[in-house]
């Protein structure tokens, strides 16, 4: 068999795991969207009023904390995924807590990556409002409050765009959440397609394990989901872009 | 006439700048006060000190007997500065001109009668659902004096607001200056340097040169018979800034 048949076979198999809904498959797509949903949710809960109170309020430690976001926002997977590995087994501080190898541990790493980019980028476009326009609010007879509504309004697309941007680091992460996940899959899962369900297995670790196995077509089909995914983010991305 | 705000002894510096020097002034209610003076004056600093945006360096400041303190937000909402170029709401002309009764919480009947009157009142009838931001120049301007004197301000700050404009639509915004004074009986500040402009609207004029209010007059007195001779000077266009 040629490469390109091996290749071309591949695929059609992928094609075929996908339309027939494949239980192990969706078990693992099922558990990245669960672990990187939940973790930019909680991030963009942390994320937003961090960005505006940087924005908005002076007190001090704040260009540290503004370095900090900066620094947080080119974090290398492998590096946060150690610490937190560190943190959570049975020898570490928080070893007691008995989370490492779980979905849990993989939010908290996930967590840790997405808040400052999400911070990062909502910041920017925060600052980007004019400050006429806030201005404005204040000579329209509007409160603080109503100045961050308003700054909130204009900069709407920006952090959407942000929250977005988040969502699709932490679908395509792989580093972090193979330290402290585990990649696990319950019994049979990795004997054969079809028999088992996904723990801490995602998208991106189930690549990397199925491709080591040599099983390409199930690793073909992980990857159009996880490319068809982030393409959706991005063209959501791309959308509110484009209405700012 | 009654006084509307009384300014006392009033300086503004910007760390080692001093931009305005014992300033005294009272505003009176339902005048036209313009006030004039080359770029750079002071004039907007003045506007922003009057909005209770910047706080002087020392002075005192006392809108309808009240001192400022502790006031601010009660005493803003009773007056509206208009900048000389707009900021427009990510938003329609409708809910741009809203915003002021919105902040108020107005009832949504009020507020989209009011809104249709303001907008009538500057020449937007009709435009209400547009966006603001594809608005031109003028029609932004005369949009933005819509949200400014939509919740009827007792007193209403201009700066420099038809810098930018044609004819046309300097001719509108002189109209509607001249209506909402006579209709509602707002008090007008109108900071500016059209001199034209002053001769045709004005009821009170004060002079500022580098921070300095070297006379406030009648506009009869200022142009007829200026106490100054830098005013005089001023207005001939002698000076060389």
């Amino acid at each position: 068999m040629s490469s390109t048949e091996f290749l071309i076979q591949g695929i059609i198999k992928a094609f075929e795991l996908i339309i027939n809904l494949n239980p192990y498959i969706f078990s693992i797509t099922g558990v990245s969207i669960k672990v990187s949903g939940t973790a930019t949710i909680l991030a963009t809960l942390t994320a937003i009023p961090l960005a505006f109170a940087l924005a908005f309020l002076d007190f001090r430690g704040k260009q540290a904390l503004i370095t900090l976001v900066n620094t947080g926002m080119g974090l290398p997977p492998v590096f946060v995924g150690l610490f937190i590995f560190v943190m959570l087994v049975p020898a570490g501080p928080f070893g007691l807590l008995n989370m490492i190898f779980t979905p849990e541990a993989m939010i908290i790493a996930q967590y840790i990556l997405v808040t400052p980019i999400i911070t990062g980028i909502s910041l920017a476009a925060i600052k980007a409002v004019p400050k006429p326009i806030i201005e404005t609010v204040y000579t329209l007879g509007g409160s603080t409050k109503d100045a961050v509504i308003a700054t909130l309004m204009e900069a709407r697309f920006g952090i959407i765009t942000a929250i977005l941007a988040g969502l699709g680091r932490a679908l395509a992460e792989v580093g972090a959440i193979l330290i402290v996940g585990g990649n696990i899959a319950y019994t049979g899962s990795v004997g054969g397609i079809g028999e088992g369900a996904s723990y801490t297995r995602t998208l991106t670790t189930a690549i990397t394990s199925e491709t080591s196995k040599g099983d390409i077509s199930t690793s073909i089909a992980l990857g159009i989901i996880l490319i068809s995914l982030n393409l959706s983010v991005n063209l959501l991305a791309t959308f509110f872009q484009g209405r700012d | 006439m009654q006084e509307l705000f009384r300014i006392e002894n009033l300086c503004m510096a910007f760390g080692e700048k001093e931009v305005l020097r014992n300033i005294n002034l009272t505003i009176r209610r339902g005048e036209i006060f313009a006030l004039i003076g080359p770029s750079g004056a002071g004039k907007t600093t003045l506007l922003r000190i009057l909005n209770l945006f910047e706080k002087p360096t020392r002075g005192n400041l006392k809108f309808n007997g009240l001192a400022n303190e502790g006031e601010i937000n009660n005493i803003r909402r009773r007056m509206s500065l208009l900048f000389q170029t707009p900021a427009i709401f990510k938003a329609s002309v409708f809910d741009n001109v809203a915003y002021g009764l919105r902040v108020r919480g107005i009832d949504k009947m009020t507020i989209e009668n009011k809104v249709k009157s303001a907008l009538n009142i500057v020449g937007l009838e009709g435009k209400e659902a547009q966006k603001a931001r594809t608005l031109s120049a003028g029609e932004a301007q005369r949009m933005a004096f819509a949200r400014a004197i939509v919740y009827d301000p007792e007193l209403l700050l201009l700066d420099e607001p038809t810098a930018n404009l044609d004819p046309a639509n300097v001719a509108k915004i002189e109209e509607v200056i001249k209506r909402i004074r006579s209709e509602r009986g707002t008090t007008i500040v109108i900071a500016t340097h059209n001199i034209p402009q002053v001769r045709r609207i004005a009821d009170r004029v004060g002079i500022l040169l580098n921070g300095e209010l070297i006379e406030v007059n009648t506009k009869e007195g200022i142009f007829m018979a200026p106490e100054d001779a830098r005013s005089e000077a001023f207005l001939k266009g002698e000076m060389i800034y």
